[in-house]
């Protein structure tokens, strides 16, 4: 089977293939696929002439970027100094006994991915998470739970 | 077809007359009904922006859209408004011209509100917020202690700023130091920045004057001018609160720091954590170049610059400013000795000046005020007002603003109101990982840039996180050193492997396994990340270990001993079965995870502290409250 890279194509056209755009190209491109595929890599680092190997290094480098697929539902709890004094370890544990994820994992169905990030700055509502750009405050494990539930329910757009 | 109105200046006497109208109009506008929603990222979580569209809508249908005056086109009566930095309260909605303000407004108070307060002008009780100082309710924000303590120079117009208007930043006489600036020699605009004593707000607090004339005495055909905003501090958010609030502010600076060392182009590098804050300045450039604040022959004159915002990705280390410039320039975030300077080579080799948000917020203030009226604000040798981020458990949380040189204690008890549980402060923990825990004999310093060093501080960027008795200042390193483990970059072996070994020590320390000589190895490892680092991030990641070890070293020692005072290391918590009240029904032994419960009929069941993993589950098992934690 072979892929197309039309998606590729239409955002690395949009920063006008300028390597100094590195950054905000897999940004999208997290965006679009969840995650950054290595072919991309590859079709990306010829695209720009940039070695895959130094594209990888940045992939790494950063916390926004992942080499594996994450959830339709990114959960990214704070662990940031308020939150963590707050408890955020109850809300990592809630949802572990929730949805069955630890930091970092994602759920077979591709549903839920959780991840811990440093700090999200909205530390007068910790503990909070944040799930797909919606921030939520002032929480504890039940919350947390009664959350994942609705969107569990909810079903696939 | 609207008539497209042309809204270029071509001098900066046109800028200015306008400005002269528009303070007029905004005058008029506070004068009459409108509501006030916040709209920053703390409000926004708890639910303001639909509380905004809500307000929208039955404003609407009561005709009142229509039947309140319009001052000029863009008035309508519901505006959205930044952060007012009281954001545990939100969402925060305020109704002028009486500025009664609400708090945890949801859509349901919508109607009540825009019924009673707006139309009939009578305060709702159960929405006023509560004073934790006085105890008392009060209806207006200027009248909460919280706002009274404070002093509000960069943030401006508290509750009544129109974030995303860049006319509003003009009616509050936004672009008029532009417009003074573009009018002075260079070298004089760069005089009066060393002469106000502004210092570096991103942490280091260097002398931002210095950082100025280094770049303008470099020669180069391209010259940079970088606004640092990637505020990775966990604990701290002012950064994002002044992007939110008041983007124009900062984006002026820039345009004048700009001007001033002669730079064409200018990046503003974000974090992708913060999407308010990115968008709120992407739209203050693209209304700054409509009005020709921005871009080709700015006001009319020579002088061009170009602005772009550059998202960051997740890294701490991109806070230092090589490794910053390392990312803008799509590379991975590493930072590289210095010198040479970024003043001298910074991006693409070319002289660069690199700022951090507030300390380009405050470049207006200086041009506008004057150097002298400038100082009269803090101290001697930190000029000024610095905003902190406060957290932990205070009765009030958020933003505020101080002069340098108030006190810990006048920020916790005049403005915080003190704890929310009724425990005692032990400790603040002050300039994020790269800080240290001060206890409370200090919180009577004054809060500068000098004092906080001679105590093993620093202002940081400005997050205060409290701390309680109930916490574990141990616990409270490990955690530090957990997050500086995982963002140093990895270039340098001292911060590589020593904060990592720090690391694994603290950990010791929280399972109890730790003993008298790991006290020394920590203390010594902490010394040689400090001293031989690379960069920032490295030379401060051990301040949270050396500031407990000098101020709580009890508490490690407790540790070692045995004992974890706070209680809240859990490998020194026991979970015991206490015989007289078991009734041997074996439902804890069935539901424990890792079959640590044991016994048989007719006899009390006995835990295997070996085999406990302290998840407590036994204890919500238990029908009869026959398990107890101790510790």
């Amino acid at each position: 089977m072979t892929r197309t890279f039309d998606k590729v194509e239409k955002i690395l056209e949009k920063y006008s293939y300028k390597k100094e755009m590195l950054i905000k190209i897999l940004l999208e491109i997290q965006k679009e696929y969840r995650h950054i595929p290595r072919e991309v890599v590859n079709y990306i680092g010829v695209a720009l002439g940039i070695p895959p190997a130094k594209i990888f290094g940045v992939a790494t480098f950063y916390a926004q970027f992942s080499l594996k697929p994450k959830g339709e539902y990114t959960i990214l709890v704070c662990d940031g100094t308020a939150c963590h004094m707050e408890g955020s370890m109850n809300l990592i544990k809630a949802i572990e006994e929730e949805v069955g994820i630890k930091p970092g994992e994602v759920t077979q169905d591709l549903k839920f991915s959780l991840d811990k990030v440093g700090c999200l700055g909205a530390c007068a509502l910790a503990p909070a998470m944040v799930i797909n750009g919606e921030v939520y405050g002032h929480l504890d494990a039940q919350k947390v739970k009664e959350i994942l539930r609705n969107l569990k329910e909810r079903k696939a757009e | 077809m609207a008539v497209v109105v042309e809204k270029k200046f071509n001098s900066a006497s046109e800028l200015l007359k306008h400005i002269e109208k528009l303070k007029d109009q905004r005058e008029k506008k506070l004068q009459k009904l409108s509501v006030y929603v916040c709209v920053g990222t703390g409000c926004t979580a708890s639910g303001s922006r639909k509380v905004y569209a809500k307000f929208v809508e039955v404003v609407k249908a009561k005709g009142l859209d229509v039947q309140i005056e319009k001052i000029d086109e863009n008035d309508e009566p519901v505006k959205r408004t930044g952060c007012c930095g009281l954001c545990s309260l939100g969402p925060l909605v305020k109704i002028m011209p009486s500025g009664i303000t609400y708090s945890h407004v949801t859509v349901n108070d919508v109607e009540e509100i825009v019924e009673k307060t707006l139309i009939n002008g009578e305060p709702i009780e159960r929405l006023l917020l509560t004073d934790p100082i006085s105890d008392k309710k009060v209806e207006r924000l200027e009248d909460a202690t919280f706002f009274k303590n404070q002093t509000f120079y960069i943030m401006e117009a508290i509750g009544t700023s129109e974030c995303e208007s860049i006319e509003d930043y003009m009616a509050r006489g936004g672009y008029s130091s532009l417009a003074k600036a573009l009018s002075m020699d260079r070298k004089e605009i760069i005089e009066q920045i060393k002469a106000s004593g502004l210092r570096g707000r991103g942490g280091g607090g260097f002398p931002t004057g210095l950082k100025w004339e280094a770049a303008y005495n470099s020669n180069g055909d391209i010259k940079y001018v970088v606004c640092n905003a990637d505020e990775g501090d966990p604990g701290a958010f002012m950064n994002r609160t002044l992007l939110e609030r008041d983007p124009h502010s900062v984006l002026e600076g820039m345009i004048i720091a700009a001007y001033a060392i002669g730079a064409q182009k200018g990046y503003a590098y974000i974090r992708a954590e913060y999407p308010i804050a990115v968008e709120m300045f992407n739209k203050a450039i693209e209304d700054a170049k409509e009005y020709g604040l921005l871009g080709e022959n700015i006001l009319g004159t020579e002088f061009s610059f170009e602005l772009y915002v550059k998202e960051g990705a997740g890294a701490f280390v991109c806070g230092e400013e090589t490794a910053l410039l390392a990312s803008i320039e799509g590379k991975r975030g590493v930072p590289r000795p210095r010198p040479p300077f970024p003043a001298q080579a910074g991006l693409w080799g070319k002289p660069t000046l690199i700022n951090n948000v507030e300390s380009y917020a405050n470049v207006p203030k200086i041009l506008r005020d004057g150097v002298e009226k400038y100082r009269k604000y803090g101290v001697q040798g930190s000029p000024g007002t610095k905003m902190f981020s406060v957290t932990g458990p205070l009765k009030l949380t958020g933003i505020i603003e101080i002069q340098f040189g108030t006190t810990l204690r006048y920020i916790l008890d005049n403005i915080c109101g003190g704890t929310s549980n009724g425990q005692k402060i032990k400790a603040i923990q002050i300039g994020g990982p790269s800080g240290a825990c001060l206890p409370e004999e200090l919180f009577d310093l004054p809060l500068d840039y000098d004092t906080l060093k001679s105590v093993g501080a620093m202002v940081g960027s400005g997050g205060i996180v409290a701390i309680t008795e109930d916490r574990c200042m141990v616990e409270v390193a490990r955690f530090f050193l957990d997050f500086t483990k995982r963002e140093s970059c990895g270039k340098c072996v001292p911060c590589r492997e020593g904060t990592t070994q720090a690391y694994n020590i603290l950990e010791k320390f929280t399972r109890g396994k730790a003993t008298y000589e790991d006290l020394e190895t920590l203390e010594y490892v902490s010394e040689i990340v400090k001293t031989a680092s690379l960069c920032g991030l490295g030379k401060t990641a051990p301040n949270p270990i050396i500031s407990t070890l000098k101020y709580f070293r009890q508490e490690y020692v407790d540790h070692i001993e045995g004992r974890c005072p706070s209680g809240m290391c859990t490998a020194f918590q026991k979970y015991i079965i206490i015989p007289e009240k078991c009734k041997s029904c074996s439902l804890c032994a069935r539901s424990c995870p890792n079959g640590a419960i044991s016994g048989e009929r007719g006899k009390p069941y006995v835990i295997d502290q070996e085999k406990c993993i302290k998840c407590g589950l036994c204890v919500t098992k238990c029908k009869f409250g026959a398990i107890e934690l101790i510790s």
